[in-house]
């Protein structure tokens, strides 16, 4: 056991615990808040793995604005403070399912792909922005403009939703 | 052993910065908009023009009861002013005042640093909303709403210089720095500058505080050592704009004899920064909330387009 590899099991553990209080606080933006604690861990991870610029796009999308967006979303909406205003819906069972379900999917599909890696710590390749840039932009070019046509959809759906009515 | 020690001591000078100059930047706001207001600002606290006048705020701020409302959630309350301030300080790491004259200097810097800062906004936000107070809520709300209109001008514009420079190190940035960026990179700086307000709520970006209506919007709850660090964390904020609009924009440690006198240069600016940062706040008015969101979305964001698009041009040619 090297020191990363106790500070990997240690971020690890972070994150699943404050996950799990994700789901199960009783507050809705304490919920939101754990989710900060969760993306942090998880950019604490992808640092350990030399995923550099990973972990900075993570910590700048996801906790400074992704969360930023729903503590937005969540305050416009339910505002009391104390407890018990968080929702409890009766899709809970289904919930379950279909979160397991996602799980065992991307865990089979991390499995297949990634299952025998072993990163050698003394001769690390850093995930700078150049070799990653590079990733996207030349071997993996066209699924990654599909996937940009894909967001556009979801903004444009959005935006007509939010308009339907408004004429 | 000679490497730790190194370490500790990069520490230590980051610390003691992180703890002096937003106390210098704070009295010059004190000074600069007295005179501004044709007033002549503190002038008892330590004898000279009161210069010790900051410190003793802070002995007050000190001996004060530390109020938390009953209806507040505690344990959120009192986590906010600490996410607000503790961001700004990890970013000073990456700042650098010369060549080598830097916490650390990581080959994502740039990106780091406005990763890093985007955090301290969720401090607002969580004593706006932990405060249980409605004017703190409506404060957070525009908090929020102001953060997710100028994150994008002002990422957009330091990609301009990043991409002029051909990498993200903020060393590499200011070293790749030409006397020419002043001139054809000037939209950029105006954008970075601008939205770099916005996103400390600084005026004329004052709508989440304006205390006209909202009291003091996130923070009216916030009293003693809390509010202290709040406060603390916006002349850090403006620190941390200034040193970094320095580094990207005006060239961080050139000048005559930038050598041995590098990290005044570097200083030099920064102050100069954050003066015209506190001159902003006496000349203009507090913008409405909807044109401040027009402004990020109609000028700022197409600016900054525009510059990253003639960035890519000149870069390519």
């Amino acid at each position: 056991m090297t020191a990363v590899t106790v500070v990997f099991a240690a971020m690890g553990l972070v994150a699943l615990v404050s996950a799990f209080l994700v789901v199960t606080s009783d507050q809705i933006i304490h919920a939101a808040l754990w989710l900060v604690v969760t993306l942090g861990a998880v950019a604490g991870l992808y640092v350990l793995l030399a995923a550099e610029l990973v972990a900075w796009v993570q910590v700048l999308i996801y906790m400074g604005s992704v969360v930023v967006l729903l503590l937005f979303a969540l305050m416009l909406t339910r505002t009391p403070t104390g407890p018990g205003s968080a929702t409890v819906t009766r899709n809970q069972p289904l919930a379950t399912v279909v979160a397991g379900a996602t799980t065992v999917a991307l865990g089979a599909v991390m499995w297949a792909g990634f299952g025998g890696e072993v990163i050698d710590e003394d001769e690390v390749r850093v995930g700078t922005a150049a070799r990653l840039g590079d990733a996207i932009f030349r071997t993996w070019v066209l699924p990654f403009e599909v996937l940009s046509v894909v967001l556009l959809a979801a903004l444009v759906g959005a935006i007509v939703l939010t308009r339907r009515g408004e004429r | 052993m000679g490497e730790v020690l190194e370490i500790a001591l990069r520490c230590l000078v980051v610390l003691a910065a992180f703890l002096v100059l937003p106390l210098l930047i704070g009295q010059i706001e004190h000074k600069t908009m007295a005179h501004m207001q044709s007033r002549v600002g503190p002038m008892y606290a330590g004898g000279f023009h009161g210069w010790a006048q900051l410190i003793a705020d802070g002995v007050k701020f000190v001996q004060k009861e530390d109020v938390t409302p009953r209806a507040a959630d505690r344990t959120v309350f009192a986590l906010a002013p600490a996410v607000a301030l503790v961001p700004y300080l990890v970013v000073l790491f990456v700042i650098p005042l010369g060549p080598s004259m830097v916490g650390a200097d990581l080959d994502l810097g740039l990106f780091f640093a406005l990763a890093v800062m985007s955090i301290g906004v969720l401090g607002s936000l969580m004593g706006g909303w932990a405060s249980a107070n409605k004017y703190s809520l409506i404060g957070g709300l525009r908090v929020a709403s102001q953060l997710m209109s100028y994150e994008l001008p002002m990422v957009l514009s330091a990609v301009s210089v990043a991409m002029m420079a051909g990498t993200l190190s903020l060393v590499g940035i200011a070293e790749a720095w030409q006397w020419s960026w002043l001139l054809w990179q000037l939209p950029a700086l105006v954008v970075f500058v601008t939205a770099g307000l916005a996103e400390l709520q600084r005026p004329p970006f004052d709508m989440p505080i304006a205390d006209a209506e909202l009291v003091l919007g996130p923070y009216t709850e916030y009293g003693g050592m809390r509010f202290a660090m709040f406060l603390l964390a916006e002349y850090a904020g403006i620190l941390v704009l200034a040193a970094l609009t320095t580094t990207l924009f005006l060239g961080g440690w050139r000048g005559p004899s930038s050598e041995e006198l590098g990290w005044l240069w570097a200083l030099t600016k920064t102050m100069v920064v954050a003066f015209f940062v506190v001159w902003f706040r006496v000349a203009w008015p507090r913008m409405r909330e909807d044109q401040l969101n027009a402004l990020a979305w109609k000028a700022l964001v197409p600016v900054a387009l525009g510059q990253l698009a003639l960035t890519t041009v000149v870069v390519l040619a």
